[in-house]
């Protein structure tokens, strides 16, 4: 199968604990995959080797068919990796549609002198950003809120124009850092929905960081299981649900034995 | 916690009319018509305040009663109408200051209006505060040395237009009489444009090492750096340097007059050089103003274009969360040099028109005090918004030049018990005090006293207001800026 995403036997230490150990990960492309784990499982520690916030140790990153190990965040994104984040890490001081804008700046090409001068060509290049930005909006159910400021959303919202933030990356694979967190079940359903549909509709792959078993179960294709920084199992939903070291992981040894 | 609701004025002013026995005053006066409402009052108090005045031997000046009446009909004039109106008074009242400076009324305790060399000082001032604001209100960038840019715009045009280097002999464009000695000496313009680059490189010089760090860091380099030039600036001569660079303490000077030389004056009628003008309202201090108040508005025209840029964003996003902005693909380091080049770009332009407007360059005009300085301005405007920084800059800057002084000599002649021979070197002696010594005192209480009263400066921008009322969260998560 065509993977978008491979790592080699990724590595990350943090001074004597190793956070990250040697984890070979593949994402088929067109999936929605998730990463699950208990707490400090190492999870976003290797989100955020992917996404090039940290160096790996070792191991390398391939992102469709190109070696992206140690790039630094902005060039990852521009070849096509969006993320969210785990606590809500949207410009709170600014617009919804420029909170999408910054999103595109990779994108949009208007330079320093053009912005002054305001070009002809900078000025469609904005009215055309700005267009593609509310339609963005309106896409991820924030139609009307254009003008508000990220701050002023309610959580929810706030989530989704997270979303609509990394998709205005226009990137093939969507990283989302615990999506649901802090979601009620009603919320949580009608997002896992929303994820399916943008990846059907823009044919991304997706991959899910969860800690919550149960939310994952519904959405995703693949599972793959961290816990102490060591890929634990791997598989479909149903696999991974059976598999006696993941559940020793979640609920503790004494669960299996008896 | 809830917060006490605060008296107003307003409220406590019908309060106080109920008491008195009038019940439905405040039902009555808030049916009125709204222009009623607003304009009534400041008018009353107006005519009142100038009432008091000429009776007790004080006749309004006409210049003071068009002041009001202007800024009256600015205050009743609808929104959509202020938006641009009221820049447009205040551009057309800064351009004709030279016309009626004479006629001006006597101001009390500050005593006079700014004089001609000190707009043209608070213009360069605004100048600076306003790319410094690109830097630090924009992109969040604290930056402690920004006299650095200043000082390299100023060599360079002074450079570019002296006798400084007398190895060669380059004239282009130039005016004034040929001396003999060489030097080179090419047309100011073209040596402002020179200076700006030169500067902005500069900037993009000692933005590379220094933008990778964060916050305080960063900080303390650029503080750094603000000492270095200067430094190099006082040494930079035959002993320190084995090549005549600045010319030491001594400095270079003269710089050359501006002007425009034969043609354009032959065909545009705009002054061939400036010194040459000797009118009683057009002469060389208000053509230097006008050119200084032309480039502040170039300044601020670039300052509000690239805020509502691409570039602006960016900067914006990097100054609320780096890491969440360099996700979306912003590049850290390119973004944050271009603040720095764009910052530093205007700071050499300002560096340059005060080596003009001097006529020389001083190694002693660039110390650090002039970083904090302008960081004062910008803080005491509100950073990010343009129309802040001006206020703050020229407000600044007439207390540094003139205001101080004036305040002191006020204070010395009516408050305190100073008897002639006045101040001897001292703070205070012979129960008089020097005010201007004290300037940096003073300008820290004014800090103080805006940060803990109005952290978000004067005029805040929107954005930063809600900075200031819920907080940025930036925790560092990278390994390295990159």
């Amino acid at each position: 199968m065509d993977d978008i995403l491979v790592t080699h036997r990724l590595r990350k230490e943090f001074g004597g604990l190793v956070a990250v150990n040697d984890v070979d990960f593949a994402i088929p492309r067109g999936a929605i995959v998730s990463l699950i784990g208990p707490n400090g499982a190492g999870k976003t520690t290797f989100f955020n080797m992917i996404t090039g916030v940290y160096k790996p140790t070792s191991g390398r990153i391939i992102f469709d068919g190109e070696d992206i190990t140690g790039k630094p965040p902005h060039a990852v994104t521009e070849r096509g990796i969006g993320r969210t984040f785990q606590n809500i890490r949207l410009f709170q001081q600014m617009t919804a549609v420029e909170n999408v804008l910054v999103g595109m700046h990779a994108r949009l090409r208007g330079g320093i002198l053009a912005s002054i001068l305001r070009t002809p060509r900078l000025k469609r290049e904005e009215a055309q950003a700005r267009e593609q930005a509310r339609q963005l909006l309106a896409y991820c159910g924030l139609a009307g809120r254009e003008a508000d400021y990220a701050r002023n959303l309610p959580y929810g919202d706030q989530r989704r124009l997270e979303v609509a933030r990394a998709l205005a990356t226009q990137p093939k694979l969507l990283l989302l850092d615990e999506p649901t967190a802090g979601m009620n079940p009603q919320e949580t359903l009608e997002f896992t929905g929303f994820i399916r549909r943008v990846r059907d509709e823009r044919k991304l792959t997706v991959l899910l960081i969860e800690h919550d078993m149960k939310v994952v179960m519904g959405v995703s294709e693949r599972i793959s299981v961290l816990d102490y920084g060591e890929k634990i199992s791997e598989g479909t939903p149903e696999q991974v649900r059976r598999d006696p070291r993941v559940i020793e992981a979640y609920l503790g040894s004494s669960a299996v034995a008896g | 916690m809830r917060r006490r609701p605060r008296l107003s004025a307003y409220e406590g002013f019908w309060q106080a009319l109920g008491a008195a026995g009038v019940a439905d005053a405040r039902r009555r006066w808030e049916a009125k018509p709204l222009l009623l409402q607003r304009g009534l009052p400041p008018l009353v108090a107006a005519v009142l305040a100038v009432g008091i005045a000429w009776a007790s031997g004080l006749p309004p000046s006409p210049a003071l009663l068009v002041l009001l009446a202007l800024s009256y009909a600015l205050y009743l004039s609808p929104h959509r109408v202020r938006r641009w109106a009221l820049p447009v008074t205040a551009l057309s009242v800064a351009v004709a200051y030279p016309f009626y400076l004479e006629h001006l009324f006597a101001l009390p305790v500050v005593k006079s209006f700014p004089s001609m060399d000190t707009m043209v000082v608070m213009a360069i001032f605004t100048m600076m505060a306003l790319g410094l604001n690109m830097v630090v209100g924009y992109a969040g960038l604290l930056d402690l040395g920004y006299v650095a840019f200043y000082a390299i715009g100023a060599y360079v045009a002074a450079w570019l237009a002296s006798d400084h280097f007398t190895q060669v002999d380059l004239r282009f464009g130039a005016i004034g009489e040929d001396t003999g000695v060489g030097g080179i000496h090419i047309s100011i313009w073209l040596a402002l444009v020179i200076a700006a680059c030169v500067t902005a490189v500069a900037g993009v010089i000692i933005g590379l090492p220094t933008l990778r760090l964060r916050g305080d860091y960063l900080a303390i380099v650029t503080l750094g750096f603000g000492e270095i030039l200067p430094q190099i600036a006082r040494n930079g001569d035959q002993q320190g340097l084995g090549f005549n660079l600045t010319n030491g303490p001594q400095g270079i000077n003269p710089v050359d007059p501006p002007g425009f030389g034969g043609w354009l004056a032959d065909h545009l009628g705009l002054p061939a050089n400036y010194l040459a003008e000797q009118g009683r309202y057009v002469n060389f201090t208000s053509l230097l103003y006008w050119t200084a108040i032309g480039l502040v508005l170039l300044t601020l025209f670039a300052s509000i274009r690239l805020r509502d840029s691409r570039l602006g964003r960016a900067w914006i996003a990097i100054r609320e969360d780096e890491t969440a902005a360099a996700a979306m693909g912003v590049p850290l380091m390119r973004t944050k040099t271009w603040a720095y080049a764009a910052g530093a770009f205007f700071g050499g332009v300002a560096g340059a028109w005060f080596a003009t407007f001097n006529q020389g360059v001083f190694a002693d005009q660039f110390q650090f005090n002039i970083s904090v300085f302008i960081l004062c301005m910008v803080i005491l405007g509100g950073m990010g918004n343009v129309w802040g920084v001006i206020v703050g800059a020229a407000f600044l800057t007439y207390l540094n030049t003139e205001g101080l002084g004036n305040i002191g000599g006020w204070l010395n002649e009516n408050i305190l018990p100073c008897k002639g021979g006045g101040t001897t070197g001292k703070a205070i002696s012979n129960g008089c005090i020097d005010v201007p010594l004290l300037q940096f005192g003073i300008y820290g209480a004014i800090i103080v006293a805006v940060m803990v009263l109005r952290p978000q400066g004067l005029f805040p921008e929107a954005r930063r207001k809600l900075e200031f009322e819920t907080g940025v969260h930036d925790q560092p998560l990278q390994d390295l800026a990159r």
